[in-house]
């Protein structure tokens, strides 16, 4: 299949990459080694592939690769890039708001969008932006305190 | 510093919160292959011929494999942890719609599925049935011939039987239900059923088998490791040792990933190619691997006139699907708690475990508990309906006390089923006054709870590892699926070493390094391997003090391990190992009776209350509050302990609110989660979570286990409280709003128009 090359920001730095048309997000990810974006509904449901770009989170599993073509893409893994936590990653472990782990890099994703948009989230705020990431092991209660404590810091 | 009973997050927090954490799917081995499985598109039939050539002329395709290669391979290519009734892929028959017929294998997954997709298959389509009680009559049989595993000595009696659906049939006789239904003042008789649901751990299954020098090695999502390394090595005829299980962290299992799942397919599949072979489930192909059972439960009971509960006679009938993973066990564990946490002297026990056409089913937290408090909750409130008593007061004049024997005959202990129902009872407000709302919007309460035994016989053996330096590292084959068993193990290996358990490493289970868990299941863990945990660690420090008295270290005092290691060694070298197993005492229940005064080490206990509001013109209802409440012995970590309560109750609340498997002619019609609904974080009422510490006398450190409590009384005191709210019943799960507005205008005499 014929390739196409891509060129763009991936957190921070400059790359670029061959890569089939018929590829998602994820997969282009994989490629640099980065898997905290993980294909789980393959509907764009669940959230756990959710992926900056250009500072809107995303389904990585219903986005083409080559759409970041040009763009910034960022990923859970720039978040402790200077070797701490984000104030929302630690506000996660501190009300225990996850159980296995698997939809918890799109969950701190989407709340990150949402506290830069909404510094001081109503619980409306907060249930209309994470209505697009479900949780297995339903962590809800401690997710929804977890975002209200990473908004208090 | 205390150790157990400290409230802290779990050791893995930061590598789950940075996505860095260790799970199956980032598995990548040079020259890996992907497999992808063309699936059943018939319910049952006999396959009269496969057609791989247009798959195998996909460029890129490495191979094409059907059952007839696996033959090749391993003679009796069938699998099961009761009955060997599962082909690695389809031969002759198959089953169930999605079950594996064809497996290609691509260095491109997309090449896979692309071929996978251009396999044919022909069929002779044979009759199929879907219901359990159906299934009861052998008109249609599945299985030409019933093969129990033989790891289980009471199913050995159905080898080689044939024309039945009855993979099991558990009966227990307790007093003489005839006489004294005879003899009660009211007789009330009931049916509930449950629909087909299931796990969707949001990490899909995946397996890799990477084939070695005479070894294999799988790296798999599995919650049974140990199980996953003998049932392996027994299909190759190998011993376990050429075989090595290894599992990282779980995205999510909840059951579903027990016993052996794709585990025998990527071996097979790696022994033919000689190369490293991964296959990873989609979301819509969960739906076709692992369910839980839906059930028809008929329930009868007698009453006195105190309203005392003289007699109960249950009958049960678990669909089982199309394979009996471990349905058999859910039959009979789960069957003999059938008439609910109460004290009656007269009981029959009729349990059946049934094939049937549909995907399997197996264990899904809970192990067949829920379903039968749905029906036995349900039917408890409207028999204190139909006598006039409060539905509180009805169960604390019922409930088995400490120390009252069970229906099986064993006597409950350390089982605060009282403490547990006042704990929800005060925090409702029970005896308060209640506003039951006007007009079109009726409001409603209602409670339930439920109790589980533990399982049994089962082994579970750790290892404690102290380094010359004094740091420790323990060993089991426990899986840590979110539940918190790292952390909980660490806490008790620190109490009894006098360490900080931040401290305390956990390898993760590798059969080649560490040793023998029966799996993590049934709330197990906790109390099981708990139990093995501190006894390992306690044999560590008795050894860290022989070593002391070797090295000539005065006794009595607490030297630090790394200096008794320098005293002994002469520099810092050495290990000292402590190592312990723990096997609970148990009697299997009578072949003719079904009675055994021994049958479970310990006794779960949770219950739930709710508060509804229906909608009386659309049926709607909305949970305003739910308060859940469980027997935790002990706890050793309470944050966590908690939210395994919360995360268990919200998971049975899309059981009870919305996830129903729907079938149309064997085929399902719902599989995605766009379709098949699972609650998200709009759907959370106001609830509460209540630990009720009652200690567990033979647990470690006073605990016992709760990942499933939270799921028992969910459903049922929903449906108590939409009875009380509107007055009217729903029998069947998932109570969705169709449900309630049909059954609000039959009651009205104006039933909907289709009816």
């Amino acid at each position: 299949m014929s390739m196409q090359n891509i060129n763009f920001t991936l957190n921070g730095q400059a790359v670029s990459t061959d890569i089939e048309p018929h590829r998602n997000l994820v997969e282009l990810l994989q490629r640099f080694d980065l898997f905290g974006a993980r294909e789980s509904c393959g509907q764009g449901l669940c959230g756990c592939c959710t992926v900056l770009v250009d500072d809107k989170a995303v389904s990585g599993c219903l986005y083409f690769a080559t759409w970041v073509d040009g763009k910034s893409v960022t990923t859970v893994e720039s978040l402790d890039a200077n070797g701490a936590l984000s104030i929302v990653q630690q506000a996660f472990i501190d009300c225990g708001a996850f159980q296995c782990g698997f939809c918890t890099p799109g969950f701190v994703l989407m709340v990150h969008q949402l506290l830069k948009e909404h510094p001081n989230p109503s619980d409306d705020d907060i249930v209309h932006y994470l209505s697009g990431n479900l949780c297995r092991c339903a962590a809800y209660p401690e997710i929804i305190e977890a975002v209200k404590v990473a908004a208090r810091r | 510093m205390k150790q157990v009973g400290r409230d802290i997050p779990r050791l893995e927090v930061r590598a789950k919160v940075t996505g860095r954490a260790e799970y199956v799917h980032k598995l990548r081995l040079p020259g890996m292959l992907y497999g992808k499985v063309a699936r059943s598109t018939v319910p049952h039939g006999r396959i009269r011929a496969i057609d791989t050539r247009a798959a195998k002329a996909v460029a890129g395709v490495h191979r094409v494999v059907t059952g007839q290669d696996i033959r090749k391979l391993i003679a009796e290519p069938y699998y099961g942890p009761a009955f060997h009734d599962q082909p690695i892929l389809a031969l002759d028959k198959v089953h169930h719609v999605g079950e594996p017929v064809a497996a290609v294998l691509a260095s491109d997954p997309h090449v896979a599925e692309h071929a996978a997709q251009l396999i044919e298959v022909e069929y002779d389509e044979l009759p199929a049935v879907y219901d359990e009680v159906a299934a009861m009559a052998p008109d249609i049989v599945v299985h030409d011939m019933l093969k129990p595993a033989g790891t289980f000595a009471d199913l050995k009696h159905l080898k080689g039987r044939t024309n039945t659906n009855i993979a099991l049939d558990y009966h227990l006789r307790r007093g003489d239900v005839d006489a004294a239904m005879s003899r009660a003042s009211r007789v009330v008789e009931h049916t509930f059923k449950t629909q087909q649901c299931l796990h969707l751990p949001f990490e899909p299954f995946v397996s890799v088998a990477e084939p070695g020098d005479g070894t294999l090695t799988i790296y798999t999502s599995s919650q049974t490791p140990s199980f996953v390394r003998t049932e392996i090595a027994r299909l190759f005829g190998w011993p376990e040792n050429r075989v090595r299980v290894r599992v990282p962290y779980l995205g999510g299992g909840f059951g579903a990933k027990v016993y052996v799942k794709l585990e025998a397919l990527v071996a097979a599949l790696a022994m033919l190619v000689r190369r490293p072979v991964k296959i990873a489930l989609t979301m819509e192909e969960q739906f076709y691997m692992i369910t839980k059972h839906p059930t028809t439960f008929r329930i009868k009971s007698g009453v006195d006139q105190d309203g005392k509960v003289v007699a109960r006679a249950c009958e049960v009938f678990w669909n089982g699907g199309a394979y009996a993973d471990i349905g058999p066990r859910v039959t009979q564990k789960s069957g003999f708690t059938a008439p609910g946490p109460y004290d009656i002297d007269n009981i029959s026990i009729d349990s059946y475990s049934l094939y049937t056409n549909r995907t399997p089913a197996g264990a899904l937290r809970g192990f067949g508990i829920p379903q039968l408090v749905w029906a036995y909750e349900s039917h408890t409130d409207l028999m204190a309906r139909e006598l006039g008593i409060d539905p509180v007061e009805f169960r604390r004049k019922n409930i088995l006390r400490e120390g009252r024997p069970q229906a099986s005959g064993t006597a409950m202990k350390d089982a605060a089923i009282a403490e547990v129902l006042e704990t929800i009872a005060a925090r409702m407000g029970w005896s308060a006054p209640f506003d039951r709302g006007s007009g079109t919007i009726r409001r409603g309460r209602g409670v339930a709870i439920g109790f589980k035994a533990s399982i049994s016989p089962t082994t579970s053996v750790a290892i404690v590892n102290v380094s010359a330096d004094g740091s420790t590292t323990l060993y089991t084959s426990t899986v840590d699926m979110g539940q918190g068993s790292d952390t909980a193990f660490a806490q008790m290996v620190a109490e009894v070493l006098d360490q900080d358990c931040e401290d305390v490493r956990i390898v993760h289970p590798d059969t080649d390094v560490t040793p023998y868990d029966m799996g993590t299941l049934g709330s197990r863990s906790l109390f099981h391997m708990g139990n093995a945990v501190r006894l390992a660690a306690e044999d560590a420090r008795t050894k860290l003090r022989a070593l002391a008295a070797e090295a000539g270290l005065p006794a009595g005092t607490n030297y630090p391990p790394a200096e008794i290691f320098k005293k002994r060694y002469g520099m810092q070298a050495g290990n000292v190992i402590g190592t312990a197993s723990f096997v609970p005492a148990y009697k299997s229940p009578d072949a003719q009776t079904g009675l055994s005064d021994n049958v479970t080490p310990f006794w779960m206990i949770g219950g739930s209350g709710v508060e509804v509001e229906v909608d009386t013109e659309t049926g709607h209802v909305r949970v305003t509050k739910l308060v859940n409440a469980a027997d935790c012995g002990t706890p050793i970590n309470p944050g966590v302990a908690r939210t395994q309560l919360s995360g268990a109750a919200i998971m049975q609340l899309g059981f009870t609110l919305s996830e129903d498997m729907r079938l149309d002619g064997g085929q399902v019609t719902n599989a995605s989660l766009a379709d098949y609904k699972i609650p998200g974080i709009r759907d959370i009422p106001p609830m509460e979570n209540l630990l009720v510490e009652a200690e567990q006398h033979s647990g470690p450190f006073g605990a016992k286990g709760l990942g499933e409590s939270g799921t028992f009384g969910v459903s049922p005191a929903i449906a108590n409280a939409i009875h009380d709210a509107v007055g009217v019943r729903i029998t069947s799960l998932p109570i969705t709003a169709e449900a309630v507005l049909r059954a609000l205008r039959a009651q009205a005499g104006q039933p909907l128009e289709d009816e």
